[in-house]
């Protein structure tokens, strides 16, 4: 495989507490590889030990053939970085803080005003070029800040959440526009806990809990190996009832979540016949995805 | 990651300070009233209402004595608030420094981009003292000239002290320890309003440690067109302060920011 990113066993404490707990991975050229994961399971970590940002207490981590962190300025002349939280600078217009940005590349003006027509329209904001930063709203301020992380014209891009707190139609261009990324050759690296975006985006993709990665592979493998590929969700007051008398007969494997009950089967043709007796349930039958994966994994208990 | 390595240093903490000074240019009109404004008070209201009553000090009015301690306490104040005020808000509030860490440039850049962009500040600052002191006619050598460089010092100075403390501070209301116990008894003890030798012997002793006191004993005599008596052990004070405080402030922020 031609990595570009590879870590081997890298292991990180804070204050006594193992936040990234032997995690190895290697990711290939032109992948788009995602990290997936509740709240505090040591993505944002992961991704600072791979830029270099934090030094590892034990292991081997390679970007773009750089050792890291020994060699992460250099490593990083190739990469751009979308954070999770906004940090953009607010004093600036949009054009303004590409041109400052580009600069810590050691960029001249010059080049990267003739980079800015491509990365303004990459962001649909040639339109609010000069415009202040403070007016644009949450969607435009992530495109921006996706065109900054590709000033330098980056090999890699790490995207810490690329999504969190946008609505639908935001959402859905960023998505676009990372496709457009990975159809370029770029490689890409996110951290998402949306299921729907791993499973359209990201080519490969690691499991994360606890600080260790629990699960690795393309979304559809992780699906097939990890769970059986039909649903049948269950809901309604008596659903735990009929659960506990009927579920077992007919799925393989089934878990009751409040009102809602969640059949796993190879074939759910037996169950929905028997779900006919029973018109006080409703149900739905859908083919399992990666949120069902995520849960068995992870667990279904909250992530505070 | 050794947080006490020696700082390395490259000229990647320029394009920093330039994103600094865009920032300032597009408030260069208040900012520069504000650093002729408060010295020109203090020179007009002190100088003239408080010199009015006093003598002579070494042969000098109380205004012209006065003027070499306001330019040094103007330059420690810019540098001073730049680095705990502006700096907090670029590494804490703003989160400037996490956008320019992903770029390749390294914390001893950010840190080293601080040191100068405050100590330009207090370049600006010396400089605009400087000329309220000369149009007041309160200085006639072309020594004076060389309150220009020292400003720039006492910038470095006080800008890599006071990241010390922005380096330590959890919040903004932390700043009022560091500027009610470290830089008002400087300002009242290092030789701005008064001679040090006026002060009782522990306090002159204490004073001579500070590093205001030695930015003073270089101004004064150069705004009154004669030459410094100890100018390397001057110097060598105001520089000391300054590189320990860019290693201390580094180490300090390589441990806060590896959280």
């Amino acid at each position: 495989m031609n990595s570009v990113i590879r870590a081997e066993k890298i292991v990180k404490n804070y204050a006594g507490q193992r936040v990234v707990d032997n995690v190895s991975l290697e990711i290939a050229r032109g992948e788009c590889f995602g990290l997936l994961g509740p709240n505090g399971a040591g993505k944002t970590t992961t991704l600072r030990l791979l830029l270099g940002l934090i030094s590892p207490d034990s292991g081997k981590i390679e970007l773009l053939g750089e050792a890291i962190p020994e060699h992460a300025r250099k490593a990083r002349l190739s990469v751009g970085v979308v954070p999770q939280m906004d940090n953009l600078d607010p004093d600036f217009t949009v054009a303004e803080n590409l041109l400052v940005y580009g600069r810590y590349f050691g960029m001249t003006d010059a080049a990267i005003e003739a980079r800015m027509p491509e990365l303004l329209e990459f962001a649909s904001l040639t339109h609010k070029k000069d415009v202040k930063v403070p007016t644009l709203s949450g969607g435009m301020k992530r495109r921006l800040t996706l065109a900054r992380a590709l000033v330098n014209d980056p090999e890699v891009i790490f995207l810490d959440e690329p999504t969190t707190g946008l609505d639908p139609q935001a959402r859905h261009l960023i998505w676009q526009r990372l496709r457009e990324l990975t159809a370029r050759g770029k490689t890409l690296v996110l951290t998402t806990h949306f299921m729907e975006e791993a499973e359209r985006l990201c080519h490969r993709l690691a499991v994360m809990d606890n600080g260790r990665i629990i699960s690795q592979g393309a979304p559809r493998k992780l699906i097939a190996e990890n769970i059986e590929p039909e649903v049948v969700e269950v809901f309604g007051e008596q659903a735990e009832n009929w659960a506990k008398t009927h579920a077992a007969n007919h799925a393989e494997r089934f878990e009751v979540s409040g009102e809602s009950v969640f059949c796993y089967v190879m074939d759910a043709h037996d169950l929905l016949l028997e779900l006919q007796n029973h018109p006080e349930l409703r149900y739905m039958h859908r083919p399992a995805n990666l949120e069902d994966v995520f849960l068995k994994l992870t667990g279904r208990e909250m992530r505070e | 990651m050794n947080f006490f390595a020696l700082p390395q240093l490259s000229l990647r903490f320029i394009p920093i300070w330039r994103r600094n000074y865009m920032v300032w240019k597009k408030m260069a009109g208040p900012s520069i009233l504000g650093h002729l404004a408060d010295p020109v008070i203090y020179m007009l209201g002190l100088g003239y209402g408080l010199g009015g009553m006093l003598p002579q000090i070494g042969g000098l009015s109380y205004i012209a004595f006065l003027s070499a301690g306001t330019v040094c306490y103007s330059t420690m104040n810019s540098a001073s608030f730049e680095a705990l005020y502006s700096g907090f808000a670029r590494m804490q509030e703003q989160r400037t420094w996490e956008a320019i860490l992903n770029a390749p440039v390294t914390l001893d850049d950010v840190v080293l981009s601080e040191i100068v962009w405050a100590a330009s500040k207090s370049l600006l600052s010396g400089i605009a003292v400087l000329l309220v002191i000369w149009m007041l006619g309160l200085s006639h050598s072309l020594l004076s000239l060389w309150i220009i460089p020292l400003s720039l010092l006492v910038g470095l100075c006080f800008a890599s002290t006071g990241l010390i403390v922005t380096a330590l501070a959890p919040g903004y209301e932390f700043f009022m320890y560091y500027f009610t116990l470290v830089i008002t008894p400087m300002t009242l003890l290092c030789g701005v309003f008064f001679p040090i030798e006026e002060l009782p012997p522990l306090l002159r002793a204490a004073s001579a440690a500070l590093p205001l006191t030695h930015a003073v004993n270089l101004a004064r005599p150069l705004l009154n067109g004669a030459i410094p008596q100890h100018i390397l052990a001057d110097i060598t004070v105001l520089l000391s302060y300054a590189l320990a405080g860019y290693y201390v402030s580094l180490v300090l922020f390589r441990k806060r920011l590896s959280q």
